[in-house]
């Protein structure tokens, strides 16, 4: 459907409404509020529910997980790589833990599926690299959040 | 020419240049710091305080980039086309009086390069040679958008020079005069007082219609927002100077900005009285009470100030109307061009003609 705008008299004469422009942009800048975030200095505030970089919690030293490989299977982007092991005192414990973050779609779902509260995403974002890291145990270990 | 007059010629001319160089850095400072400004932002702000050294950081990376030629152009008029947009640039601004004159030993210092008797015709004449720097590079880059942005900015010339040079016939008409430092000196007279106030003659009041088309086709002749068609980013890449990097495209950015300080000096120079002191600058001139030469001095001092800082105003006018207005299509352009700026600068040039047959003006 063609809609034919209506444009008054004065609309026509451009002037005008070209001075109701200048001062738009005029107040803008006068009395308009900055709202530019200068980032390194400054940073957003995220909630705590922020779904940035894993972790592993750990209870007197030694991780939660029991390498029951749930987290592994709810994944969406396959990138969680476990393999289980064996402790003297017959426990099952992850002999390795990897978690490949550039496959990572931080959807939270580990998160949601572990039934002993080992993996966990912290509130970091930062997460820039010059080389393609895979995230190995002992880098998961460190206690980045208090969830 | 005497030893005296080389020396103040070159003392002027190596003034004026100095300047309009150092326009382009602090033009594009502005225009970033003031747009992010109208916009919310911030804009660069970290390089030296309040980010005013980005600008030589911009000139720096300029210098050092590879100054490369695609295979596909023209490599003469390639080459050639950003001297000849920019040159007429910087020649425009020889005619343009910044000050009064001064008396030193018994000779008179014009302060105005070349006083010459044609002043506006020159102007006119060497503004227009820039648009064949536009057209060469269009042609010499063989690209297709180049060549659309030449084609834009050649008829927009066209369009709008006719109405810039119709707009001032009635100035010229009212001083009786082309040269510039006459119509600057015409516009001290008084045009008519109310009360303790007085009107100047400054165009501004005499000649409103043809400050509104003068003024718009300025924008025109500059190519600047609203009616920068010849670059036209979202429609045609970059227009003119699509092929050009490095250096040479500088170049094509500075020459932007002088032409923008020759507007905006022309306008003053015409419509707002030039070096005509800004109220209040006389009373305080006699408040000082200074005597001899160092009167004269400080007389030219607040000229040359009052013309630097309406020259400023109209710098800032255009980037303030560059962010607030969006470009026009083209045919609106050529409507607004043919149908409305030239039959109100032939209805202007009429006016004044009946104006100054009944001793109005």
């Amino acid at each position: 459907m063609l809609v034919k705008a209506k444009t008054s008299g004065t609309q026509k004469f451009y002037l005008v409404e070209i001075i109701k422009g200048l001062y738009i942009t005029m107040r803008a800048m006068l009395f308009g509020k900055t709202v530019t975030i200068q980032y390194p200095e400054e940073r957003r505030d995220y909630s705590d529910r922020y779904r940035g970089m894993h972790y592993i919690k750990a209870t007197n030293g030694v991780e939660n997980c029991t390498a029951c490989m749930l987290c592994p299977t709810v994944c969406p982007a396959e990138c969680i790589h476990i393999e289980a092991g064996e402790r003297p005192d017959k426990e099952k414990y992850p002999v390795k833990f990897e978690i490949d973050v550039l496959r990572c779609c931080f959807c939270g779902m580990c998160e949601e599926a572990c039934p002993k509260d080992a993996i966990k995403l912290s509130t970091i974002y930062e997460m820039s690299q010059t080389h393609r890291e895979v995230f190995e145990k002992d880098y998961l270990l460190e206690q980045r959040g208090n969830k | 020419m005497t030893n005296f007059e080389w020396l103040t010629m070159g003392a002027k001319i190596a003034f004026i240049v100095v300047v309009l160089l150092q326009v382009v850095p602090i033009m594009v400072w502005v225009e970033r710091r003031g747009s992010a400004l109208m916009q919310n932002r911030l804009g660069p702000n970290r390089i030296g305080p309040l980010g005013l050294l980005q600008s030589i950081c911009d000139v720096v990376k300029f210098f050092f980039k590879e100054d490369r030629a695609p295979g596909h152009v023209n490599k003469f008029y390639y080459t050639l086309a950003p001297l000849i947009v920019l040159v007429p640039a910087f020649m425009t601004f020889a005619v343009i009086p910044f000050a009064s004159s001064i008396v030193i030993d018994g000779q008179t210092v014009n302060f105005q390069i070349a006083d010459l008797n044609v002043g506006l015709l020159y102007i006119f004449s060497v503004a227009s040679l820039g648009v064949y720097g536009i057209i060469m590079s269009g042609w010499s880059s063989n690209n297709k958008y180049a060549l659309l942005g030449s084609l834009r900015s050649t008829s927009q010339m066209i369009s709008y020079e006719l109405s810039m040079g119709l707009s001032i016939i009635g100035i010229v008409m009212v001083f009786s005069s082309v040269e510039l430092g006459a119509i600057a000196r015409g516009q001290g007279e008084a045009f008519f007082s109310v009360g303790m106030l007085t009107i100047p003659k400054w165009g501004i009041f005499i000649q409103p219609i043809g400050f509104i088309v003068f003024l718009t086709s300025v924008f025109a002749e500059t190519n600047r927002l609203p009616f920068d068609l010849p670059e036209g980013e979202s429609e045609i890449v970059a227009g003119y100077h699509i092929e050009y990097g490095s250096m040479k495209f500088a170049l094509f950015f500075m020459a932007e900005y002088i032409n923008m300080t020759v507007g905006a000096a022309l306008i003053t120079t015409l419509f707002f009285g030039g070096w005509q002191m800004l109220p209040g600058m006389h009373w305080l001139l006699e408040v000082m009470n200074l005597d001899g030469m160092a009167h004269e001095w400080v007389r030219i001092l607040f000229e040359a100030a009052s013309f630097g800082a309406k020259v400023c105003f109209f710098m800032w006018f255009f980037v303030w109307v560059r962010w607030t207005i969006p470009r026009f299509r083209y045919d609106q352009l050529m409507d607004l061009g043919w149908k409305v700026m030239l039959p109100l600068s032939l209805v202007n040039i009429f006016l004044t003609g009946v104006l100054i047959y009944y001793k109005v003006l």
